[in-house]
């Protein structure tokens, strides 16, 4: 089977503008991907399928997965100019400062692809996608016309993850209730307060009953 | 095989629309989620005009618990027991699976001894699963019990073997990365013997009650005909794909353990209906016994466990790994994200038994609403697997 670059290259040379870029894999499995930009997603899908060499006809697997907001912490060297007083003068010397910046990288969810050829025998290729942020642009184009297969799966990456792929016949929630809120598969998804199911009624677990009954009077809760 | 014939495909992304004959209004009926057909918690809101199907939407999540969840939040080992309880009736590919993925996340070896249990295992399960589906099928075709009883009788052998080895008849909990939990003794492995050496009889026996019964031809033979093509772009797998005529095992395309010794064929349907699907779990079954005797004949001694393999403090280097096997109900696949932790970062399943049920409303249609209950048997599913 080509390799992840010379797949690439392929990608690139049918699709015209579309945007590839190897993801490397640290791990012994040496499992590298590629992942895809939004804009010409369901065309290179397309042509993987229909190419004759790959013939990257089964798409066997597609997970959500959610990479939160990180804060990095990095040790950075200043030079400042520091006033000092040597030899009992006082001067202007610069001097070499560590100091420690935090900066937030904006977190993302990203649908990974793990597709096989059924009549090559060969695989996989995995191709990845990310949302641009975890809140408001979390759109991503669905693979379903092309592969049937993605049908449930991305139903229940919508259900799981909250990633709305665009394009889908029937984007509904797989495994939650109609009419539920969140989406369980986050990483900052907090659970919901079930005082009730508490084995013991202590002290700490009536306050919270209490704070639960209070608004559901308000006709907030529930 | 040509399948990337691009004109056939389109439109495939949604079922076909049924127009019905009758002018009269549809009858809308919910199917489950208690009903004795649906292996489980399930649902199939079906519209039907007169006993026509008209339009199905299957239902899900009557069973979830979000098990990728609670694997995340536990240790790499400590997921092993939970996949158990994935797909019941066969904790110990559930297990293979798993073990697979994490192995191939930090380049695990695996002993001989080791990988000769697994396959004898795997196959057994396979005998089992394969035996009492098919006996379930035939008990949703009206067949009372009497074959399903013949199917577990069978099959109870097999849980004692397990029982005698993993110390649990279902939630066996036998694999760990690099090897087996616990060796095998000769003694069991006698027992085994003789337990597949009275397989081929029984199947024999339950061909020859089923396989040219008439009722079962009339009911099965031409019923929720599924083409190669779109088995193929639906990602269906197992024996369901086999049945429609795709040649494609992972045991022979992966060779994953060691199933590049063995000689085995893969069997092949015609039409791809759910007689065809009946069949081909009886000639599965038929090709598990082979592969379990040529394995029972050469089982090397040895460590079931490799004497290099991490337990305790294990973290896997950051990277991600999918790792899939052939599962008695098509690919089941773990995929794997570390960044360095004592627990998964990302840990999916690929649960065959919920994609083989996309298509269920394309096999279904226009058939009688009798014959969903036989269509969706034919897929073999086990609820703790579809919803996890």
């Amino acid at each position: 089977m080509k390799s992840v670059e010379e797949i690439k290259a392929a990608i690139e040379a049918a699709v015209p503008g579309a945007r590839v870029s190897v993801v490397e894999n640290p791990s012994v499995s040496g499992q590298r991907s590629l992942r895809l930009g939004h804009a010409h997603a369901v065309e290179v899908a397309k042509f993987l399928r229909d190419d004759a060499e790959l013939a990257l006809d089964f798409l066997s697997n597609v997970s959500g997965v959610d990479w939160p907001d990180k804060e990095i912490a990095e040790k950075v060297k200043v030079t400042k100019t520091v006033t000092k007083t040597v030899d009992g003068v006082e001067q202007q010397v610069e001097e070499v400062v560590e100091e420690t910046r935090k900066r937030t990288e904006p977190g993302y969810l990203e649908a990974v692809y793990h597709l096989y050829s059924m009549s090559k025998k060969h695989g996989p290729v995995i191709l990845r996608m990310r949302t641009a942020n975890r809140t408001d642009e979390v759109e991503m184009p669905s693979l379903t016309s092309i592969w049937r297969s993605a049908d449930l799966q991305e139903r229940e990456i919508f259900d799981l993850f909250g990633i709305v792929f665009t394009g889908h016949h029937d984007l509904r929630r797989l495994l939650m209730w109609r009419g539920f809120k969140d989406h369980p598969m986050r990483k900052d998804y907090v659970e919901p307060d079930d005082f009730e199911y508490e084995p013991t009624a202590h002290d700490e677990v009536l306050q919270r009953a209490q704070e639960h009954q209070a608004a559901e009077q308000k006709g907030e809760g529930a | 095989m040509t399948i990337s014939t691009t004109e056939k495909i389109e439109g495939w992304n949604t079922p076909p629309v049924i127009t019905p004959d009758s002018e009269g209004e549809l009858l809308e009926v919910a199917m489950g989620p208690h009903h004795p057909s649906t292996h489980g918690v399930f649902r199939m809101d079906v519209a039907l005009d007169g006993e026509r199907v008209i339009r199905l939407k299957p239902i899900f999540g009557y069973l979830h618990r979000n098990h990728e969840k609670i694997a995340e939040g536990a240790s790499y080992l400590a997921a092993m027991p939970y996949t158990d309880r994935l797909d019941y009736f066969c904790s110990l590919t559930n297990n293979w699976a798993y073990a697979l993925a994490v192995e191939t996340l930090v380049g695990q070896a695996v002993p001989e001894r080791a990988q000769y249990l697994r396959v004898i295992l795997a196959e057994l399960t396979r005998v089992q699963n394969h035996a009492s589906s098919i006996g379930f099928l035939i008990q949703e075709m009206g067949a009372s019990g009497t074959p399903l009883m013949y199917a577990f009788k069978e099959r109870e052998k097999i849980l004692d073997l397990f029982e005698e080895l993993t110390g649990s008849r279902m939630m066996c909990n036998y694999m760990r990365f690099g090897g087996c939990r616990v060796d095998a003794s000769e003694a069991w492995l006698n027992d085994t013997r003789k337990v597949v050496a009275g397989l081929p009889k029984f199947v024999d026996e339950f061909e020859n009650l089923l396989s040219s019964n008439e009722i079962l031809m009339a009911r099965c033979q031409g019923v929720g005909i599924l083409s190669r093509e779109l088995a193929v772009n639906a990602g269906v797998t197992g024996p369901m794909l086999r049945a429609s005529g795709v040649n494609y095992d992972i045991r022979k395309v992966d060779h994953y353990g060691i199933y590049d010794r063995f000689s085995f064929r893969v069997p092949l349907g015609e039409h791809g209906d759910v007689y065809d699907r009946y069949m081909m779990r009886i000639l599965e079954m038929r090709e598990s016994i082979h592969i379990l005797e040529q394995a029972l004949k050469e089982v090397p001694g040895g460590p079931v466990m490799d004497a290099k393999a991490k337990i305790r403090g294990f973290r896997p280097k950051p990277g991600e790994a999918y790792g899939r096997i052939e599962a008695p109900k098509g690919e089941l696949g773990f995929y794997l994200i570390s960044d360095g932790g004592p627990n998964p970062y990302r840990y999916r399943i690929r649960p065959p038994s919920l994609i083989n049920l996309t298509i269920l409303e394309d096999m279904c249609l226009g058939s009688n609403v009798a014959d969903v209950v036989l269509i969706f048997g034919s897929v073999d599913i086990v609820l703790g697997e579809v919803d996890r």
